[in-house]
């Protein structure tokens, strides 16, 4: 076929670097780099976005995008945004966090930048697992699922149960969009990006505080098959981490329609 | 008619985890057993003809290792009917 009668459906974007990433096979943490270097592209925000990238897998979240990055401490993503946006408040600032980042150690930084409304976009992988450590049990951990730290299944009497980070912080007033989406299937993964997009316009606008949720696989540390793990996250995580909307100020909700 | 496509697989990206060759609505992505990659995997590449460049594999590719090219429909019009 001529090249000249073809269209380009879809090439890498520019806002990922030429490198091979760290991440296992069928992991989808790359689902969510490509969403948001894609939507980065888009907007044309590239020469003035700066990321915090987190501890965990994400950590080198600074070699695969294509921008400016800098390193928190585990868990203190959400306050370093603060700082760096309010020294550079035309920047776009965004944090790209693993859930043992911050369900657990970070849980303090994320909670008072959403009370405060820090104008940050986070994005947050929630894949119930710490997958860089070797799949130890998460607050995100869902009751009866066998990790290498709990080898006979999360038991909710001694260990607790899950946190719904996203339905926690919406419940602060600071917060303007938070949102729950997840990457196991195209038409999901096509609506993250929507998310994406629209956390990236909050901040633009100086609406507040954003985030979007991502429920993502660990083939790895979960034994499974990369096919495996997307219908265990459609089976086991969906049900306890419902996808949805859970906190749309009304003046976010005009930026949709 | 669906228009045609074509993928490009990168080598240097992919790592042949088969959520492209689940998720190919057309079902004409495989890994190819011929070739390997310098880290070792098997990429994925197109076995078979009915690619209609929908771009669906690009989606779900966690490593943006595929190219998805797509005949421009508007050169198909062009051509008068019969000719």
């Amino acid at each position: 076929m001529d090249t000249q009668e073809e269209v380009i459906v879809y090439a890498r974007p520019d806002s990922l670097t030429k490198t091979n990433t760290h991440y296992c096979p069928g992991c989808t943490h790359g689902v969510a780099h490509h969403l948001i270097a894609e939507v980065i592209d888009e907007m044309g925000l590239r020469e003035r976005t700066i990321g915090v990238a987190s501890v965990g897998c994400s950590v080198f979240a600074y070699n695969y995008m294509n921008f400016d990055f800098v390193q928190a401490p585990h868990g203190r993503a959400p306050a370093m945004a603060t700082g760096v946006k309010r020294v550079f408040p035309d920047k776009v600032v965004l944090t790209y966090q693993g859930d043992g980042d911050l369900a657990s150690i970070g849980m303090a930084e994320i909670v008072h930048a959403a009370a405060r409304g820090e104008n940050i976009s986070v994005f947050f992988l929630n894949n119930a697992n710490y997958g860089m450590t070797g799949g130890q049990m998460a607050p995100t951990t869902l009751p009866g699922q066998k990790t290498t730290s709990s080898p006979s299944g999360r038991d909710v009497e001694t260990q607790g149960y899950p946190i719904r980070a996203s339905e926690l912080l919406a419940t602060l007033d600071g917060a303007s969009y938070v949102v729950r989406r997840s990457l196991h299937d195209p038409k999901n993964i096509r609506l993250a990006k929507k998310a994406i997009r629209t956390a990236f316009e909050v901040q633009l606008r100086g609406l507040g505080f954003s985030m979007v949720e991502l429920l993502s696989t660990c083939p790895t540390n979960w034994e499974m098959t990369p096919q495996n793990s997307l219908k265990w996250l459609e089976e086991h995580m969906i049900p306890y981490y419902p996808l949805g909307d859970y906190k749309v100020n009304p003046a976010v909700a005009e930026i949709k329609g | 008619m669906p228009p045609k496509g074509r993928i490009i697989v990168s080598d240097l990206y992919c790592k042949g985890c088969e959520l492209c060759v689940g998720a190919c609505p057309q079902a004409v992505i495989a890994l190819n057993p011929d070739r390997i990659t310098a880290k070792g995997y098997h990429p994925a590449s197109l076995f078979k003809d009915g690619c209609t460049g929908c771009g669906i594999c690009a989606i779900v590719c966690p490593d943006a290792a595929i190219t998805v090219y797509r005949e421009d429909l508007r050169a198909r019009r062009a051509i008068p009917v019969g000719a």
